[in-house]
């Protein structure tokens, strides 16, 4: 769980330019982040190579958080 | 100027896809050549890629078919590890006056020309945002801009490809993939071919530069859009017709 969190919080700090102590399992990619949602598409795209896996469209849509991205990864890998 | 690159041409084998898919390789890309039903043609443009000294696939699909499309990506994808060029350029006419254009005429038309751009280019925006380039060139037409009689269905097809091709350069742009159409005039290709002697010349009339255009003229407008000198240019329509529409 820990490694998932900080190797989610460095692609999340590379992707949006954000400090890693604002990448909280609470905080959301479009709202607290300031991530787009190309951003959110792109984060997805980078999560799938660095976790060697596929995320559907349908489930993409319910990320909304760092945590939901943090649980998915953990039960899909 | 395209070395080592990787291009996807639909309607890659005969026409205007025949003379991108060359011109690409000269310059340097492999090619993957999508074709509909004309093997022999597009084996004969394949072979014509080699023969230049670049590696070429060809690809049996129905651009309208989400399934088809989306397996052409990955065969490309899976030779080549990556796609850097998509040429969406296979195209249909079912010409006819609107009051005689059937539903299926339109659907065809609609489904070849606008939606197989749709879907190709959301199959490889993936791997393209992946990269962090790509150079997707849409085969628009000059009727498209003008109307025509005659090509309702057509024209709003390649209309349609217009406000696609603009969207999709808003959305793409940050992730540095550039998204251009082509308008080419009347080009001598099988398809305008057809058209009858009289109408041809009354179409000549409408061309300040007073000749049909090849389709090396819109291949080599397809080099320098997919190439590092048209790096800075999105969105756009580039007019390839002898000065048609100004």
């Amino acid at each position: 769980m820990a490694d998932t969190l900080s190797r989610v919080q460095r692609i999340i700090v590379d992707r949006l330019g954000v400090d890693a102590a604002e990448v909280t399992l609470e905080a959301s990619i479009t709202e607290d982040l300031g991530g787009d949602s190309l951003d959110s598409m792109d984060l997805i795209l980078e999560l799938e190579d660095e976790f060697s896996i596929e995320i559907s469209d349908a489930d993409a849509e319910k990320i909304k958080t760092v945590g939901d991205i943090v649980s998915y990864i953990n039960s899909h890998s | 100027m395209l070395e080592e690159k990787v291009a996807l041409v639909t309607g890659g084998s005969r026409g205007i896809g025949r003379a991108t898919s060359l011109a690409l390789a000269k310059a340097g890309a492999h090619v993957a050549i999508v074709y509909a039903g004309n093997q022999d043609a597009a084996e004969d443009t394949a072979t014509a890629v080699r023969d230049l000294g670049r590696q070429a696939l060809i690809i049996q699909a129905d651009v309208s078919k989400a399934a088809d499309v989306d397996r052409a990506v990955k065969e490309t994808v899976s030779t080549w590890g990556r796609v850097d060029i998509l040429v969406n350029n296979a195209g249909i006419a079912r010409d006819n006056l609107l009051l005689r254009i059937k539903e299926e005429d339109w659907d065809q038309v609609v489904d070849t020309n606008l939606k197989g751009v749709f879907l190709f280019t959301k199959a490889v925006t993936r791997p393209m945002m992946k990269q962090r380039f790509g150079r997707i060139i849409n085969m628009s037409s000059v009727v498209g801009l003008k109307g025509n009689a005659g090509q309702a269905n057509y024209t709003a097809a390649k209309a349609g490809v217009i406000g696609l091709t603009k969207s999709v350069a808003r959305e793409l742009a940050s992730r540095n993939i550039t998204v251009n159409a082509i308008a080419p005039g009347f080009i001598e290709t099988d398809m305008t071919e057809a058209i009858s002697d009289e109408m041809q010349k009354s179409m000549l009339e409408q061309i300040p530069l007073a000749r049909l255009g090849k389709p090396e003229d819109v291949a080599q407008t397809v080099v320098f859009l997919a190439s590092d000198h048209a790096s800075y240019i999105t969105g756009q329509t580039i007019n390839v017709d002898g000065g048609m529409v100004t």
